[in-house]
């Protein structure tokens, strides 16, 4: 029984793989190969779901290969199922299922018909791995397939600007939660000196022994899982990224920011229970950030008058609660409110167009002239107060810029010095100087080593901010990322035993994409007489679409996603830094997410966004 | 308005804001009109191409789609020679010279690569924004003045509605500024200007610009940045009545609070000292109306749109020429008379083709009466006459038998956290439950706009006035004399005076759809968007009213009194009939009654097949009765963005008899108004037909034109991802603009070719008639529209051309002939071409 797990996870990755390779004029059988995959799962998560319940509800685990294997490490992957996994999965299933038979008729005809229909089922594979993983790394694997789906659908109509800006607002946010996940990822493994799986974390025993002896690595991780959660569900302060994410076709906004991926920070929440059950502190700290976000989300709520937005900030309210009903324990009650949700919010998506038939109607025949109501100058300014703040939606949009990203924007005069010369003629022999350093150990004594690492992933953290404030030159903003990694590479040498083999690992991808994606670069400056600078969006995927998925491919490659070695290197990376080393993992992790928001910057500013519906763009008349 | 003037003048910048913005309504009053309304004056592809260069429109199709209908045979090589030879060389016609000539240019529109971008004039001036401060002014700005705007004008999605009533734009936001605990603004100075509120539009804007000769340019540029959302404050401001819950805003207010907000975002981004944009600039942009000047491209886009419309028109017009009298003094089994619409024609087609001895007409559906139409229970009243039209009646619906329906999911409670909880407990499942059976068995459900229900078939209409009764300051009915004389127009109009058939069906029509924020474009057009039930019903009872048959006698039309008219509507979705007051009939007429709606029966399927060829995902060759369920379907399905084309294709509209078509297959793309040249020798009735036909047909015709040309900046774009806003417009997202024209569903498979009026008459009285009223020789003479005469003696057809008709010689003699054109539908997806039947 435990194998067909494996089912769940090959059927969508089998009908996505077919569905790359059907040409785009096929409607039909792209629809059908959609169809038949998420059908067939649907039918075999129910009649797996029954034979499991018949057997009476057990909890099963199945280890699978390790991916990457060392002395001290393994990263393996491991399945897990129980009750909130089978929720999950029969929702998702159901969902998925009845989202694609809608799409098939509704994209008829849209260019991307085919796009669609691969993110999709891209998206569905994720999902799947996400709530059938066993350990945080198999999680991981599912949890940045999301994040990639995710862009992919909110950029659907990618020549649009609108769309392309709000796919990178909500990827920068996506990767602050990933970011958590790969601290808690750090930590953990510091915490049990292996790759834990969430069938060990629900033994009270085990967990209850390890953390008496280091409560704070405890809250540490389980901060961490917060946030991660928190950023993925739209709670405070990530929520203001939902409505923004509306940009897609409506079904995939239904079945992603009304139901599926929006609730996966719920899922992560459910599954880590046991882990943070007993750390009071952090259960009233996940109910006070759902309690908040319930209260400021449906007051926000209250004052849209865009339909989509409206049923966001609804559905983040309820997700806040179902928090509240996580941190307080009543799990079952959770997956329930879960499900309602989603399927709730996914039919009021579906249906909106219909509203304004529906509320017109409404209005014409029970229409009154609203009064003016009399009261205290001072409730007066109150209500006019509170719903101007509630229009300003509390300020949540801007609140991730004004802490994050106007600190990095006021440090480009600061960084000015990295220039292409610089970076050629002092950082790249720089670097060769240092890695001389760091394999003929002898040199060098402990104390110089333990500042040299900081300094040196200081270096890599300028590099990537650079790169994120860039302007002109793309392949400058390039080479930054591929040498950041070099240097977070050099400065885990300083750090640690660090062995040749593990940054191959790392590096090997970096690497390769780093080469490819500057080629790409580079061909394409060399069809563009006005340049690729990154002071705008250029919308090239319209002429380069074989160099713009390659470029892509790339991106993913460079920012650490599960395509290529360096995504177990981003893993080993960390488990170099002890646990008592924050500064250092602090300046890696941040690296880390900058470098990913700015690769994702490149791409979309050099491929995607030029909106030809701005009076700015230019109108083709030939073509 | 050649140059800018030098001197600021809010009123007059204000008005011609107002000319050149988008003038679409709200959803529900979605009316068709020309979408470059503005150049109307100016010559069709004069007009077209300042457009382009002004505000960066397409208006053409792109030279490699032209190239391309080329190759597949859909524009023909003979009319594109004859296009190049009459448009550039007409002087030389005939020499040598000119068929060098013909052939260079020939090369040169097939050929000849050509770099065609256009940067427009608009947006130049204000772009230096970013170029010098480096802040992106829509970004910052847009968003929040959209959501302030669709607060404020939100017409039911708001759970909290906007706290102030009944103060206009400005000062709504003024009293919320005044709440001393937050800001609308970032910075202290704007929320100053606006408390203070003694600064006019040229004191912001001597702030922000400085040089007084730049703020007309400005102003445009700003508000083109957003056109959908100034275009529908500028209709709020000059028709109040589309909302129904009224609100008071201008486009002085939306630019007020717009620079104030720009001042803000700059006081943030720089600091109190920066410099206005008219300092920071060196170079002057180019003024935006100033002179156009030509380029070959142009040209050559311009030969190509002629040549695609001819290709089509030569065989129209030869088609036309060839047609006959049809042999007089059948006896009529009924008639039926019909809205002029394109969707009516193929319906009136297999009528007449089953059964032969039926005879149909087409007049503009809201037949002749005008009025106000309020359904029982309802707080307001529609408008179901054309929408330039005030009508002083007012018809009541009483005794409603059916009762609204109403769906919970559209309950503002599960939007609140506590409700929400339970609901989404209870509720969501039954979400679960019901988006499966709507996704495999769709069916009329509360969300539907049913065209039938409009109207309840059983309740009854107050149609006649007693005792000039009034209601709502409008009177109630109508009085005899003036049901007479509506009645008597609308025959005399069509030609119908005479060989009245036992029934005479007035068939208005509606359309049905679901998931579709652009429904009111789907119903009739002459009843301003609303289905036209009403207006058939009460003609019909008019025209069955003794006493106006009494009256309509004395004046020489005489309706015999075997004759019944019977009120019914066409739901052009799903091919459907409902007849009205059928109670009405009896004795011999209901077997009558019984045959005639196996007739129609019959006409509707075939309707419905002839219809399915153009939807991709039904198979046309299945049996007909499967096939008419599968269309019903489509209507009621929430996954399916295209439940009908609509005007889709419309390429002609045609007044004269019906036997000027009788034998010609058009596929689905005229606009028929039936007109009879002996009836009206010197044109009167004529004058009133194309002054409607002309701004309507006209303006679907454009709409779609320039929807389909140019689907970004003068469509809606694809309907896939658009989020209703205050239910009053569609965005893409939460944060973009509103989008008006129509989506790219509606348009996708229409050609963009000028439509063609063909009227049956003498030439000249057709010349003195168009004359006659400016507005409507607008149309014609500019060359919006195109314009054809048959003579009905001489057979000869004639072309309207920079004042004169002239001879048309068709270069094709005559259509391709088919006997049956049952192959053409099941196999053919494009256009049909001009089929000569029988």
């Amino acid at each position: 029984m435990e194998l067909s797990i494996h089912l769940f996870i090959l059927l969508p990755v089998l009908g996505f793989l077919i569905s790359l390779l059907i040409p785009a004029k096929k409607e039909e059988l792209i629809s059908k190969v959609a169809f038949t995959t998420v059908g067939l799962s649907l039918l075999s998560s129910m009649v797996f779901i029954g034979l499991w319940l018949v057997k009476g509800l057990p909890d099963l685990n199945i280890r699978d290969f390790s991916l990457y294997k060392s002395i001290n490490y393994d990263f393996f992957i491991d399945f897990y199922f129980d009750k909130v996994s089978a929720v999950y999965l029969l929702v998702g299933a159901v969902l998925t299922f009845l989202v694609t038979v809608y799409s098939r008729y509704y994209l008829h005809r849209e260019s991307g018909y085919k796009r669609f229909f691969n993110t999709i089922l891209f998206f569905y594979t994720g999902y799947n791995i996400t709530v059938l993983a066993g350990n945080f790394e198999t999680l991981f694997i599912g949890w940045e397939i999301l994040g990639i789906s995710s862009f992919l659908l909110i950029a659907f109509y990618r020549q649009r600007y609108l769309p392309v800006k709000n796919a990178i607002k909500v990827f920068t946010i996506y990767r602050i939660g990933d970011v958590g996940i790969l601290l808690a990822m750090w930590m953990s493994h510091h915490l049990w000196h292996e790759n834990i799986t969430f069938q060990k974390l629900a033994n009270y025993e085990l967990v209850h022994h390890y953390l008496q002896a280091h409560s704070s690595i405890g809250i540490f991780i389980s901060l961490m899982i917060l946030i991660a959660a928190a950023a993925k569900s739209a709670q405070l302060p990530f929520s203001a990224w939902l409505p923004r994410a509306m940009e897609g076709p409506t079904p995939s906004s239904a079945i992603f920011y009304g139901s599926l991926s929006v609730h996966i920070g719920a899922f992560l929440l459910l599954r880590t229970f046991p882990f943070w059950e007993h750390q009071l502190l952090i259960r009233w700290l996940i109910a006070g950030v759902g309690l908040l976000t319930a209260l400021a989300a449906s007051l926000i709520a209250r004052v849209q008058s865009t339909v989509k937005s409206q049923i966001a900030y609804a559905s983040a309210a309820q997700i806040g609660i179902i928090f509240m009903e996580i941190a307080a324990g009543w799990d079952i009650l959770a997956l329930v409110h879960f499900a309602g949700n989603a399927f709730l919010r996914t039919y009021q998506l579906l249906i909106s167009p219909s509203v304004v038939t529906y509320l017109i109607r409404e209005q014409f025949y029970n229409y009154t002239p609203r009064k003016q109501t009399i009261e205290s100058a001072f409730g007066k300014r109150l209500r006019y107060a509170l719903y101007l703040l509630s229009i300003k939606e509390w300020h949540l949009d801007s609140v991730i810029f004004t802490f994050f990203f106007s600190p990095l924007k006021k440090i480009r005069r600061a960084i000015n010095f990295l220039t292409l010369r610089n970076v050629l003629f002092f950082f790249v022999p720089l670097y060769v100087l240092g890695l001389s350093f760091a394999y003929t150990q002898q040199h060098l004594s402990q104390e110089i080593k333990d500042v040299l690492a900081p300094v040196v992933a200081f270096l890599a953290l300028l590099m990537v901010a650079k790169a994120y404030n860039e302007r002109s030159s793309s392949r400058l903003a390039w080479l930054l990322i591929v040498l950041a990694h070099f240097f977070v590479d050099l400065s885990i040498s300083f750090n640690d035993e660090f062995n040749l083999k593990e940054a191959a690992v790392y590096l090997s991808g970096v690497v390769i994409s780093g080469i490819v994606g500057y080629i790409c670069l580079h061909e394409v400056k060399a069809f563009e007489h006005h340049g690729i600078g990154l002071n705008q969006f250029h919308g090239l995927i319209r002429r380069y679409r074989s160099i713009a998925f390659v470029f892509l491919l790339c991106c993913l490659g460079l920012a650490g996603f599960p395509i290529t070695t360096t995504f177990f290197g981003e893993d080993i990376i960390l488990t170099h830094i002890h646990e008592n080393q924050v500064l250092l993992a602090f300046l890696v992790a941040l690296t880390f997410i900058i470098n990913g928001i700015a690769v994702i910057r490149i791409y979309a500013r050099v491929f995607l966004g030029a909106n030809s519906r701005s009076f700015l763009t230019q109108s083709d008349l030939t073509a | 308005m050649d140059s800018n003037t030098i001197f600021f003048d809010e009123h007059a910048v204000i008005h011609r804001l107002q000319h050149y913005l988008p003038s679409q309504a709200a959803l529900k009053d979605f009316v068709h009109h020309n979408t470059l309304h503005a150049f109307q004056h100016d010559k069709f592809h004069e007009a077209l191409q300042k457009a382009s260069t002004i505000f960066g429109y397409k208006t053409y199709l792109s030279l490699d789609e032209f190239r391309a209908y080329y190759r597949a045979g859909k524009i023909r090589e003979d009319i594109l020679e004859k296009v190049i030879a009459e448009q550039q060389w007409a002087a030389l016609q005939g020499t040598a010279a000119a068929a060098a000539a013909v052939s260079r240019w020939k090369d040169k529109v097939l050929h000849q690569p050509y770099e065609g971008t256009i940067g427009p004039r608009i947006g130049q001036l204000r772009e230096n924004w970013k170029s010098s401060c480096k802040i992106s002014l829509d970004k910052v700005v847009h968003p929040f003045l959209f959501r302030l705007l669709s607060t404020y004008l939100d017409q039911g999605i708001l759970i909290w509605p906007f706290p102030i009533t009944g103060k206009s734009f400005l000062e709504a936001m003024r009293e919320l500024e005044q709440n001393k605990l937050t800001s609308i603004f970032k910075t202290k100075r704007a929320h100053k200007l606006l408390l203070e509120g003694n600064s006019t539009l040229k004191d912001l804007l001597t702030i922000l610009i400085g040089s007084e000769e730049l703020f007309e340019q400005y102003l445009f540029d700003q508000q083109f940045a957003h056109p959908g959302w100034s275009g529908l404050v500028s209709v709020i401001e000059r028709q109040p009545e589309t909302l129904l819950d009224p609100r008071q805003i201008s486009l002085h207010d939306l630019m007020y609070l717009e620079l104030l907000l720009e001042i803000d975002a700059l006081d943030n981004k720089l600091g109190s000292r920066w410099k206005p944009l008219g300092r920071l600039i060196d170079k002057k942009p180019d003024p935006l109306f100033a002179p156009v000047t030509d380029t070959e491209l142009q040209q050559v886009l311009k030969i190509w749109q002629e040549a695609f419309e001819w290709s089509y028109f030569d065989d129209v017009l030869s088609g036309i020429r060839l047609a006959h009298e049809r042999t007089p003094g059948d006896n009529k089994s009924f008639q039926a008379i019909f809205c002029i619409d394109d969707r009516e024609y193929s319906l009136r087609r297999y009528i007449e083709s089953i059964d032969r001895q039926s005879e149909t007409f087409g007049t503009p559906g809201f037949f002749g009466v005008e009025f106000f139409f309020k359904p029982e229970g309802g707080k307001f009243s529609t408008k179901a006459c054309p929408a330039p039209v005030t009508p002083k009646y007012l018809i009541k619906e009483v005794a409603r038998k059916n009762s609204r329906q109403t769906d919970a999911h559209y309950a503002k409670h599960a939007h609140m956290p506590l409700q929400g909880w339970l609901i989404s407990q209870t509720l969501g499942f039954w979400s679960a439950f019901k988006l499966f059976v709507n996704i495999f068995k769709p069916s009329v459900s509360p969300a539907t706009a049913y065209s039938f229900q409009h109207m309840d078939k059983h309740a009854r209409l107050i149609i006649e006035n007693k005792d000039g009764q009034t209601e709502d300051g409008l009177q109630l009915g109508f009085t005899v004399p003036e049901m007479a004389l509506r009645v008597g127009n609308m025959f005399r109009s069509i030609g119908l005076v005479k060989d009245f058939a036992p029934f005479v069906y007035i068939v208005g029509h509606g359309a049905s759809s679901v998931n579709n924020t652009h429904y009111a474009g789907y119903d009739c057009g002459a009843c301003c968007g609303r289905p036209g039930a009403v207006n058939a019903r009460t003609f019909s009872f008019m025209a069955n009213h003794p006493e106006v048959r009494a009256m309509l006698k004395s004046e020489g039309l005489e309706i015999p009194e075997t004759t019944l008219f019977l009120g019914s509507m066409h739901d052009t979705t799903r091919d459907e009939i409902e007849y009205y007051d059928e109670e009405v009939i009896t004795g011999a007429h209901a077997d009558l009654h019984a045959q005639n709606k196996q007739v129609f029966e019959k006409a509707l399927a075939l309707n419905a097949k002839e219809r399915s060829r153009r939807f991709d995902t039904v198979d046309t060759s299945k049996p007909l009765p499967q096939l008419h369920e599968e269309v019903k379907r489509r209507s009621v399905s929430l996954f399916e963005p295209r439940p009908e084309l609509n005007h889709a294709t419309n390429a002609l509209c045609i007044i004269g008899r019906g036997s000027l078509t009788q034998s010609l297959f058009l596929d689905r793309r005229p606009f028929m108004n039936s007109y009879d040249y002996r009836v009206d020798p010197t044109g009167k009735y004529l004058l009133t037909i194309l002054n409607a036909a002309a701004p309507v047909c006209g303006g679907i015709n454009l709409e779609y034109y320039f929807s389909r040309v140019d689907n970004e900046k003068l469509g809606a774009g694809t309907k896939l991802p658009h989020n209703v806003v205050g239910l009053i417009g569609v965005a893409n997202g939460v944060e973009g603009d509103l989008r008006p024209g129509l989506p790219s569903q509606m348009i996708e498979v229409h050609d963009p070719v000028r439509i063609m009026f063909v009227v049956e008459h003498f030439p000249e009285v057709v010349l003195q008639t168009i004359q006659k009223n400016l507005a409507t020789y607008e149309w014609f003479i500019n060359e919006w529209v195109l314009l054809a005469v048959k003579d009905p003696k001489t057979g000869e057809v004639y072309c309207f051309k920079d004042g004169a008709f002239d001879p048309y010689k068709a270069l094709h003699a005559t259509p391709e002939a088919a006997e049956d054109v049952t192959a053409y539908i099941e196999k053919y997806q494009d256009n049909i071409p001009v089929l000569l039947t029988k």
